[in-house]
């Protein structure tokens, strides 16, 4: 059953372009992000009238700063495309009717959460990878080699980093009963995370910090392992897949 | 085969169902009627686990509804009043990689299953195309054709035919009337001339209470008491007034120029009303004496 569950939502992936844009998305920023950092300092430096030793004091781009660049880019970007696209999935389904249509027959509503977010989990990293080919391609191009096995690392952790925001849209779209407020549950959950990744006795073991250590393992530096922020991102899915499967367990659809 | 014993269920304040009970026999087609608000969706839904009830329990095949362990969906087909699809899928896919495998039907089994339903319900020329550009009516058709893919033991049906034009609606009754003896099969409508062409059994439901459940010979002849129907050129309202008066007429309903009386026995009325229009000259393009359909019955049961 779980099967047939998973065939249909990768079919819908596919069918309804999902895969497509956030591959094309995600490619295209992998993409620029390295041109971004390596012509930034060049376009600054041409703007006419520029004050006097400001053109000096924009130091030349480095591998450092393309990597940083994709991590922005990437994360920010992908963060976005995967709560616009899953925040709504068991929310449009209750709200459509094709949920009812789905629950009347033999069908186990676990599997319905976790067919959702693995077929969601399936784009992100058809997404990474895409971003990934084209932001090594381009940093190697423009600026110089560095480890693969570090930047698979860093894209790695980039994909565990966003399955969290996934769980955060599917949980978001299990407790609520019509899209508008799935988004505003999605959104509150990220604005949540965001806030509790700033404080600084929290930080180092919150999904962000799974970025900073990836830049530091691509780049070659010898980083502080961020093992708790693995863990705990790892927790945080599980949590709110536990809580989106529970929910949808007892709701009258 | 399919029992319930006083489900109670509350929406807020509203009570939507009060302690109803019903039994519907193996191999019957049982028409459940209502008002709209009475309380046969919420019945449906009761019985199809989408919703739990306050009180109460019911039975499918003996198996018990809504239990851990006890899941009664394997052998139930249902179709919702609006049923929804995934608008991106073509009715094949939909049978064939979606519905049909959820039950275990797969493979050569599933795709052979899927073109017999889709001829079965009139679906075969619009297989390839996507849901989504589909008309009710056609929905409905794939509404009915993915509750009748496992070809299940009970069938629930909430509005099959209303959103059928009445060729379309012919073949659904038929379809319906073929499955007797082979499936059981609750059908909510609100469409009385449907009910009483295609049910063994007949339920009547209003606020949340069963008030009748009884064969539907047995309920037609019950309450067949007679009617008369007069058409006036002139003299209606007079005519009106002077058959209030008149004991052994017990209802006069009046639409346009046409005057319904429900009489408790028919001759007296004849004597004492055909005398009265010719004695004051009121002129009548007709006077006949009707049985009542189910609707007449239906309309005096669920009277306020």
């Amino acid at each position: 059953m779980f099967r047939v569950l998973l065939r249909k939502e990768l079919f819908e992936q596919i069918r309804t372009s999902r895969l497509f844009i956030v591959a094309v998305v995600l490619f295209i920023t992998g993409l620029i992000s390295p041109l971004l950092a390596k012509y930034t300092p060049v376009i600054l430096r041409s703007i006419p009238d520029l004050p006097a030793g400001l053109a000096g004091a924009i130091p030349d781009p480095t591998v450092v700063d393309s990597v940083a660049q994709y991590i922005k880019n990437i994360s920010q970007f992908g963060v976005l495309l995967v709560i616009l696209f899953y925040m709504g999935v068991i929310a449009q389904e209750k709200e459509r009717g094709t949920a009812a249509m789905m629950l009347v027959k033999p069908v186990n509503r676990t599997a319905v959460v976790l067919s959702k977010w693995l077929a969601g989990a399936l784009v992100i990293v058809a997404g990474i990878a895409a971003a990934a080919v084209a932001g090594y391609g381009y940093t190697v191009y423009l600026f110089k080699p560095i480890s693969i096995a570090g930047f698979l690392w860093l894209n790695f952790l980039i994909c565990v980093f966003m399955l969290v925001y996934l769980s955060v849209a599917i949980a978001a779209s299990a407790f609520a009963r019509s899209q508008g407020t799935a988004a505003l549950y999605a959104f509150g959950g990220l604005a949540l995370l965001l806030i509790l990744g700033s404080l600084p006795w929290i930080s180092k073991v919150m999904p962000g910090a799974l970025l900073d250590w990836g830049a530091a393992i691509s780049l070659g530096i010898i980083p502080e392992a961020r093992w708790g922020a693995l863990v705990v991102s790892i927790l945080i899915i599980v949590f709110l897949l536990f809580s989106a499967s529970s929910k949808f367990q007892k709701e009258e659809i | 085969m399919i029992k319930i014993e006083n489900y109670t269920k509350k929406y807020g304040s509203i009570l939507a169902l009060d302690e109803l009970s019903l039994e519907v026999e193996t191999g019957s087609v049982y028409g459940f009627l209502g008002p709209n608000g009475a309380g046969k969706t919420t019945t449906m839904r009761l019985l199809t686990g989408l919703a739990k009830p306050d009180n109460g329990k019911a039975w499918i095949m003996g198996k018990q509804v809504g239990i851990a362990g006890e899941d009664t969906r394997s052998f139930i087909g249902v179709l919702p009043e609006e049923p929804a699809f995934y608008t991106w899928m073509t009715p094949r896919e939909y049978l064939r990689d979606y519905a049909g495998p959820l039950f275990g039907i797969t493979g050569q089994a599933g795709v052979k299953r899927a073109d017999e339903i889709l001829e079965l319900t009139g679906l075969s020329d619009a297989a390839n195309r996507r849901i989504g550009g589909f008309s009710r009516g056609m929905r409905q058709r794939l509404g009915l054709a993915q509750a009748l893919i496992h070809e299940p033991h009970v069938l629930l049906l909430d509005e099959p035919v209303s959103a059928l034009d009445p060729a379309g609606r012919k073949e659904v009754l038929d379809l319906i009337v073929s499955l007797r003896g082979t499936a059981t099969v609750l059908l909510s409508t609100h469409i009385l001339g449907d009910v009483e062409r295609v049910c063994d059994v007949i339920g009547i439901i209003n606020k949340g209470k069963l008030i009748l459940q009884e064969r539907s010979d047995a309920l037609m002849n019950r309450y067949a008491l007679p009617l008369i129907e007069i058409d006036f050129d002139q003299g209606l309202e007079g005519f009106v007034q002077f058959a209030e008066k008149i004991p052994v007429v017990e209802k006069i309903t009046c639409e346009n120029s046409t005057v319904r009386l429900l009489v408790k026995e028919i001759e007296q009325a004849q004597k004492e009303l055909i005398p009265a229009l010719a004695n004051d000259g009121i002129l009548v393009r007709r006077f006949q004496i009707v049985q009542p359909s189910l609707e007449d019955i239906f309309l005096r049961l669920t009277e306020v």
